[in-house]
This record gives structure tokens, sequence and C-alpha cells, in this order.
């Protein structure tokens, strides 16, 4: 077999973490000004910026609905993001369905019939891409939404589960994505546990599923507690600015 | 026999004397852990060091606030098997039994009687959609708008043809909130000589929760630039027009034309200005009249073109707060 050897003997992965240890997560919120929320997030080298605008007027009246907002995703990737340089149209089929995966996964969590007749846009870009697009991408528009002050019932998590060689691993980095790997992504509510995205694109015998589902709930509750402590960090801050 | 009254006091009062501030207070370490049970408790030390505020009750989304049935839910809250949960990051006040979050950086939530500044982005049958930085657009209907020259009449069909010749898309306007409608949209009025289209000056936008109600949000600075503070974050900056209310020229308040003699020293205390209210936007300070003052006075020693530099406006900031901080000391 002239694959690449994914997990090594003593059972460690390619970039030497252990199958069920998250990548190193960094993330900030409020790094644009301009926007209502905005947030930088980093897993590994998987690199995302979410802006968030609004809740605000609804920009086109057809799409107005007259008992809550309306969610808008715009979802781009860089043409540097990737190690061979690739242009991407706006109208890619690719780029659409992640932006509908990432609105499906928000609706049920934003209360949105607090803001009638509004709209909430939510830009994604990723800047660099190392496996874990989807997760990030959500994980990044979480953040961005509650530093918007949107309202919502709870934090969405996503984390990415795959079936590495012989071992359930979490958080698959490119080369382990690319060699052929089942790979399942889920969102969850991580106070109640609930689900709101599950997608898997590739073939996996169905004894294994459970496997990757709670490990990837298992991932999703702890990238939960690291964007807790960077919110909670933030309006500390800012509550301590404007408490004088 | 004597008998003597005591004045009622509330029990809340009683309790926890040193931490009132009216019949508004905000949850206390000891008091956060008495209404709750199943809370985990945070250090008091934030990761960059600076000590935590014990008055201050910070929350996250779904974060349970309490599972005391007997308080209700406010704004920032919802509730789920009897707990109240948040649904915002931000601070949590009490009222009574009224829990509520608010969030500390988000949109324009107005109540009647703001002063609020806002862009027309629409001129639509009998009314005009005014941007004011909320989740919706503001209303100014024909109504509540004065005709010029100060003419007390109904609004003809006449009047709403030339709707563009008072406002325009892309003109600015201070107004007052009046009412709000059935979805949460404001209707907004400029019935009042002090608000209307505004010109000489220059506009610049920060977080709605850096202004303050106050009693003026009209102010003339000294540098001899006037300041209108709108509390939806929308500020205007422009050249003081030396005129009381009675002076003004009724037939001119819809004119589009600057006066014309703005001096470039003008321009350059206006700019002056923006660019400490932006300082001080960065720096997350409140804005009023005072500190702007204080802001100006300590951005002279820079020249103009180096207000843009992270680290001048940080000193200026800076510098405003301690002139401030020493005149209350």
């Amino acid at each position: 077999m002239s694959r690449v050897e994914l997990l090594t003997p003593e059972g460690l992965r390619v970039d030497g973490r252990r199958p069920a240890e998250l990548r190193k997560i960094t993330s900030t919120t409020a790094v644009l000004s301009q926007a209502d929320g905005s947030a930088y997030l980093e897993h590994g080298n998987t690199k995302v910026l979410a802006a968030v605008y609004g809740p605000r007027e609804a920009r086109h009246r057809t799409l107005v609905v007259h008992d809550r907002a309306i969610i808008n995703v715009e979802f781009n990737i860089a043409p540097f993001s990737t190690g061979e340089r690739r242009r991407r149209g706006k109208n890619d089929k690719r780029l659409l369905e992640m932006a509908s995966f990432i609105k499906q996964s928000f609706e049920p969590v934003v209360i949105t019939t607090l803001y009638p007749r509004s709209q909430v846009d939510i830009y994604l870009q990723v800047i660099q891409q190392d496996g874990g697009v989807l997760q990030a991408c959500i994980n990044a528009a979480t953040m961005a939404l509650i530093d918007a002050g949107v309202a919502m019932t709870d934090y969405v998590c996503a984390c990415t589960a795959g079936w590495v060689e012989r071992e359930a691993a979490i958080d698959l980095n490119h080369i382990e994505e690319s060699s052929d790997t089942s790979e399942v992504t889920i969102a969850m509510l991580p106070k109640s546990g609930k689900v709101t995205l599950a997608q898997m694109e590739s073939r996996l015998h169905v004894d294994k599923l459970e496997a990757l589902f709670t490990l990837a709930g298992e991932g999703c509750k702890q990238i939960h507690q690291v964007l807790d402590r960077t919110i909670r960090n933030r309006a500390e801050e800012l509550a301590q600015k404007l408490a004088v | 026999m004597n008998v003597t009254f005591h004045s009622p006091v509330p029990k809340a009062a009683l309790d926890n004397k040193s931490n009132m501030r009216g019949s508004k207070k905000k949850f206390t370490a000891e008091h956060e852990m008495d209404i709750d049970d199943d809370e985990h408790h945070h250090e008091n030390k934030l990761e960059g060091g600076i000590i935590k505020d014990p008055t201050i009750h910070v929350v996250t989304p779904a974060e349970v606030i309490t599972s005391d049935a007997a308080f209700m839910r406010g704004h920032g809250t919802y509730v789920e098997d009897e707990k109240v949960l948040s649904s915002l990051a931000g601070v949590v006040e009490r009222v009574n039994k009224l829990i509520s979050v608010r969030p500390l950086h988000t949109r324009y939530a107005g109540e009647i009687g703001d002063v609020v500044v806002g862009r027309i982005t629409e001129v639509a049958q009998k009314r005009w959609k005014v941007d004011v930085n909320a989740r919706q657009d503001a209303i100014l209907m024909l109504s509540s708008v004065n005709l010029p020259g100060g003419v007390q009449r109904r609004k003809q069909e006449s009047d709403e043809l030339q709707m563009r010749n008072f406002f325009m898309e892309g003109d600015l306007v201070v107004a007052e909130v009046q009412a709000f409608f059935g979805d949460g949209a404001y209707s907004i009025h400029t019935r009042s000589l002090k608000y209307g289209k505004l010109r000489n000056g220059s506009f610049i936008s920060v977080s709605p929760a850096l202004v303050q109600r106050c009693k003026s949000h009209f102010h003339s600075l000294s540098c001899g630039v006037d300041v209108i503070l709108g509390l939806n974050g929308y500020i205007w900056v422009s050249a003081h027009v030396p005129q009381s209310l009675d002076e003004i020229d009724t037939e001119q308040v819809y004119s589009n034309k600057n006066k014309e003699d703005i001096t470039p020293s003008d321009r350059e205390s206006i700019a002056r200005v923006v660019n400490c209210i932006r300082a001080l936007a960065q720096d997350y300070i409140f804005i009023n009249d005072s500190i702007i003052s204080f802001a100006y006075e300590a951005s002279l020693q820079y020249a103009l073109k180096d207000l843009h530099k992270r680290h001048v406006m940080h000193d200026i900031a800076t510098e405003a707060v301690a002139a401030v901080d020493s005149i209350k000391a």
C-alpha cells in the first residue's frame, strides 16, 4: 500500500496528536470595527473570519417575514487558502451548499421571533484551510453572533470525527481528510446535547457510526468551553469598562 | 403610651444595605449564591490579570441565571424547565422580581423621547425610512415634519409630491423617537426647530452603549464646534451656528447648502473632534460633552494627521479619562 501512514504503531496521528485530541484553538471576538459582531477562529492551521451584520432592515422587500428575522449566510474561500491557488466563483455549488448547512444549523437556535421584519447577515471568509472548514465556520459564526448581541438559546459548537485507519479520531486535518477517510461533522448545542447538523459525504459501516457521533459530541463540548472562555472574558472586559 | 412609626424599608435593603442602588440593583457575589444552586463559580481573576468586580454578574448564552420559579424573565433571557436562562452574553440586571440580561455590544434599542441621528434610506408613500442603527429602519411620517416657513396646516398631495425637496435619500437628520409600531419599528418626528436636516459637519458612528441618556444631547463645545450625540450611537459634529432658536431662518431648514463661511480652521477643529470621539470609542469610554472637550485639549499636542495612529488615539483617551477623574476627585 502506497498510502500515507495515518497512524503510527504507537497510535499517534500524522501531526502527533492522539486520536481523541483536538488541535489548538485560538479565538478572538470583535476583530472588525464596522460589523455588529465579528470573530476570528483558528483550529490548528484552519483559519476563519466571521462577520455578523444585524439584525437590520431586510435588504429585499420580497424576503421580509412579518413575524421573525431571516438569516442570510455568505460563505467564501480565499483563493490563497489552499496549497494550490484556486479561484472559486460566487455561485460555486460547493460554497452555496456549505452556506446552507451553516444557515440550517443556526435557524433553530437564534431566537428570530424577537426581530420581526429584520435580517441577520453572517459573512464567513476562510483564510487558510487545513481540514474541518465547516466546523471552524460554524464555531466562528457562533462567536460572531454572540458578539453582535443576537439572542440565541445556546451556543452552536461543531466538531468533526472520522475513521482514521483503525481508530475513531477527532478534528481531522487536511492530510487525514484527503486520504479517503470517512468523516462526519456534527453541530451540537452543548448544554442540551441536541444536534442541529450532522453531515457525512462518504460511506461508513453503520456499526462505526455511533463511536464517531459520541467522539464528535465530546469534541463539541470541549470546543464550547474554549469559546465560552473567550466570550466571557470579552464580556467581563467590556462590563468592567462600562461600569465606571 | 408612646407609639412610633417606622418608614417602610424594602426587604432587600435590610438584607444587603451596602449594595443598594435605588430599587435597581446588580447581583452581588453572595446574592448570586443564594438564588443559584447549579451555578459554577469562576475565579475572581480574568486572564489579563484584571481583578473582577464582584458586583458585575456576567453570563453567556444558555447559562442558568436562576432556577427559582419566583423570578420573571426579562429581555435577554428565556425560560426552560422552569429555569431562567440567558440568551445573550452580557450583564445580569434585576429590578425586583424581573431578571434581564443587558448585552454590552449591540444595536440600538430605543425609548420614546430619545434624540437620534439617522440617515434617510428610502422615500416612500407619505413617509421616509431612516436608518437609525436599530434592528429595523425607523419611520418618519410626512405628518411628523415641519413645513418650510413654519406654516401650520394639513399636509396635502402637493406636499407628498415634493417630499424629496424636504429629505432625500442619503440626507442626515436629527429627530426624536415618538412612538413604536406593533413590530417594534420606531416612529420618529422632527416637529421642533431643534430637529431636522443636518449640514455643515461630519458624521461618526460609535457603539450605542457609549452614549448615555442625559438632559441635553445638543452641545456647543468651547472649540467652536457643535456636537449632537444621538442615543443610537450616531454622532454629528458640525461648525457652530451662532443663533438662538427664534432667529433661525425657517425657510432654510431643508436647504442642502452648507454655510459659506466655514474657515479651514473650523474644518480642522471639526476633524479633530471627530477623531477624538473615535479615539474614545476605540477604548470603549462613555462619550459626553465634557470628555470630548478634555480629549480635544489632549489632542492639541498632536498634528491632525497623527490622530489616526492607534497609540496616539489611546494616549488621548487615557489623558481625557484622567482629566475627568481629577475633576471628580
